[in-house]
């Protein structure tokens, strides 16, 4: 492939990002439940 | 902080622990199984394109990152209208989740194009490029509505501030998406016509491109589910904080007192030097 370098980098970005995006997300969201009462957050 | 609730277990009340549910789960499986297909289409399978090579794999990734951020934007603005026409709290949550995957997905596409413009144009970026500059703004008006959602005060007139804020955003994505048509710009012209104009690629290419599509938009709706969920979650704790706040401080105010009424009556009245 070539300019293998930026294609890969480009992908990287993307989904990099949205694994560490993800992650923070459900680890907030995991920390914030402990503090809140169980009938407030009764998700579908 | 311990409260009353850290002591109830999610399994003894069948109340989830975080954001997560069996919906998400399914989601979030099925984004993932799609972005091994992505990466598969993406990277090996799908060929080169005739004049810009194998960079054009990057367009795989930055036009459904654009995409998504548009929608985002529009996403933000319907729940800002619903926020002041309906003063649900609701709405107001989802306006703020779609902000920020907005702004995150606006940075992607950002980034993306940058990278792709460096073998390009020889440059990671242009200020006369009416495409960019219009990209850039729609990303700082993005972070904006998010710092304006920081600021300290009471939740209703933090959403309505914002909500003013969030209408505005979609004036700024028609001019993103339609800045290639209405100036000259180093950017090229649309890829994808929605409007009866066709595409510019075609069979496996045009397939790669319409699955980068399809699994970048499971992974919003994933991330917009979750997002939303915290955001709900930070305002239970935040009302939650205050109410004890306002507690404390009458607890405070009742020592207070009842110490000054002591103080009262152990002088008597009309006591003093």
């Amino acid at each position: 492939m070539h300019d293998a370098g930026y294609v890969i980098a480009a992908w990287a970005v993307v989904f990099g990002g949205l694994l560490v995006y993800a992650l923070v997300t459900m680890a907030r969201g995991r920390r914030l439940s402990d503090r809140v009462p169980p009938e407030e957050r009764r998700w579908m | 902080m311990t409260t009353a609730t850290n002591e109830t277990t999610p399994a003894a009340t069948g109340a989830p622990r975080g954001t997560g549910s069996t919906t998400t789960r399914v989601l979030g499986l099925t984004a993932l199984v799609g972005v091994g297909v992505l990466v598969g289409l993406g990277l090996f399978w799908s060929p080169p394109e005739e004049v810009q090579g194998d960079l054009a794999r990057i367009m795989y990734v930055h036009v459904p990152s654009a995409s998504l951020a548009y929608l985002s934007c529009f996403v933000t603005a319907a729940g800002s209208v619903m926020y002041l026409w309906k003063r649900s709290e609701w709405w107001d949550t989802l306006a703020y989740a779609s902000a920020e995957i907005g702004a995150l997905f606006m940075a992607f596409a950002c980034i993306t194009g940058s990278i792709w413009a460096r073998p390009t144009w020889g440059t990671f970026w242009v200020w006369d490029d009416a495409r960019l500059v219009t990209s850039a703004m729609l990303l700082l008006l993005l972070l904006g509505y998010l710092a304006l959602r920081k600021v300290p005060g009471d939740p209703d007139v933090r959403a309505k501030r914002s909500a003013w804020l969030g209408v505005l955003l979609p004036i700024n994505v028609v001019l993103v998406r339609q800045s290639v048509e209405w100036w000259r710009t180093l950017h090229q012209k649309a890829t994808l016509q929605p409007l009866g104009g066709g595409a510019k690629i075609e069979d496996l290419m045009l397939f790669s491109l319409f699955v980068g599509f399809v699994v970048l938009t499971l992974v919003w709706v994933w991330l917009l589910i979750h997002r939303f969920r915290l955001a709900w979650l930070e305002r239970r704790v935040e009302e939650r904080e205050l109410s004890v706040a306002i507690d404390e401080r009458r607890a405070e105010a009742r020592v207070s007192g009842s110490g000054a009424a002591r103080f009262g009556s152990a002088i008597g009245p009309g006591g003093g030097p």
